[in-house]
């Protein structure tokens, strides 16, 4: 049971702990995990978060599951998850309530409308390093743009854009290793 | 069924996001008008607040939109969906780690996923700045080019833009920092006319 209570308490610590999520966890996650715990090593932890990145779901999830599992088997993975979304779950719930009775003041409406322009720009960034990790060679850029263009126009669930990129981007490597 | 149906649309959410925080965004762009739970601009507020306070931004989102769309509960409801779909594939994935990650399949079903979703987040971005950057209403009225345009906003998009992107003391900050700069400047400019 302690165990158990180990792994939640420490990833608690871990979400409360990382602002903004991504990259800005790595370092939090290497105190507590590798140094503090040593639930694991650096190379385990940098090969989970590697693969966490390229599983669907939350990356910060994704490694809490991995180190947990390691630990305590299937049990051990659900209470390190359940430990980094406890603080977010708390934090977000009082501050949705406590605006939720603001949200008519003159004063937050005209905060959160110059707060909307500044979440354009984070998306602007956040899209251009998508680009840039992900945008490579010319067949990425057509299947990027072809999505771009396809969810502007067409009113289709993004489910169906993923679905088509990951056959895209087999049919694509499939084609060029057959060339070669 | 409210319940049921936050579970089961965020478990969709944490099925196909691929590329941690931002990636969940373009899904809830979509699941907000379908399902009337809660507006585009009430979404880009929730990105906000998401990116300013602890914890993973998906975790944050959806707790946020869970929330507005059934209270308490629904917040519990919505990130244990979100969160499920994580749980099932790495408890899977950890058993075949090295087969996994020298599988050519799955990285060439990531090679098309990636610039997905680039362009995916890229079109609902520009959902919210047609919101918040342009003014349909006044220009449906007046027909003049230049009403259509939220001047005062597309100035501080300028600012921000250079302070985030080229500015070099400034662009490492943390997003809490302009989307404080925002909020005053929200405030002092009366950028919702209130």
């Amino acid at each position: 049971m302690n165990d158990y209570l180990r792994l939640f308490g420490a990833f608690a610590r871990i979400g409360v702990l990382t602002f903004g999520g991504g990259y800005a966890m790595l370092p939090m996650l290497q105190k507590e995990v590798v140094e503090k715990y040593g639930w694991a090593t650096e190379e385990e932890l940098m090969d989970y978060y590697a693969i966490g990145q390229c599983t669907p779901g939350v990356i910060a999830v994704n490694t809490a599951t991995f180190v947990g599992r390691k630990q305590k088997g299937t049990l051990g993975g659900v209470a390190a998850t359940l430990g980094v979304v406890f603080p977010s779950l708390v934090i977000i719930t009082v501050i949705a309530a406590f605006l939720a009775n603001f949200a008519d003041l003159p004063v937050v409406k005209n905060a959160f409308a110059g707060i909307r322009v500044c979440v354009c720009v984070l998306i602007f960034n956040a899209v251009c390093r998508l680009w840039k990790k992900s945008v490579t060679d010319k067949p990425a850029l057509v299947i990027c743009l072809a999505v771009l263009a396809g969810s502007l126009l067409l009113d289709l669930s993004p489910v169906v854009f993923v679905l088509l990129a990951g056959a895209a981007g087999v049919a694509v490597k499939t084609w060029e290793a057959k060339r070669s | 069924m409210i319940f049921l149906k936050l579970f089961f649309e965020f478990f969709k959410v944490g099925l196909f996001a691929v590329g941690g925080g931002m990636a969940t965004f373009p899904f809830l762009s979509e699941l907000g008008p379908r399902t009337g739970w809660f507006t585009q601009s009430q979404l880009a507020d929730m990105v906000a607040v998401s990116e300013s306070t602890p914890g993973p931004i998906g975790v944050n989102m959806a707790s946020y939109v869970g929330f507005t769309t059934a209270g308490v509960p629904g917040a519990v409801v919505a990130t244990l969906g979100l969160i499920t779909p994580s749980v099932i594939i790495i408890l899977l994935v950890a058993r075949v780690l090295a087969a996994f990650r020298e599988s050519r399949l799955v990285q060439n079903i990531f090679y098309g996923l990636r610039p997905a979703s680039a362009g995916l987040i890229a079109a609902a971005g520009l959902s919210v700045a047609a919101l918040s950057l342009l003014d349909r209403e006044t220009y449906a009225v007046s027909g003049q080019i230049l009403d259509l345009f939220r001047w005062k906003g597309l100035l501080l998009a300028a600012v921000l833009l250079y302070l985030t992107r080229w500015c070099k003391p400034t662009k490492e900050l943390h997003p809490v920092v302009f989307i404080a700069v925002a909020a005053a400047a929200g405030i002092l400019f009366r950028f919702a006319g209130a």
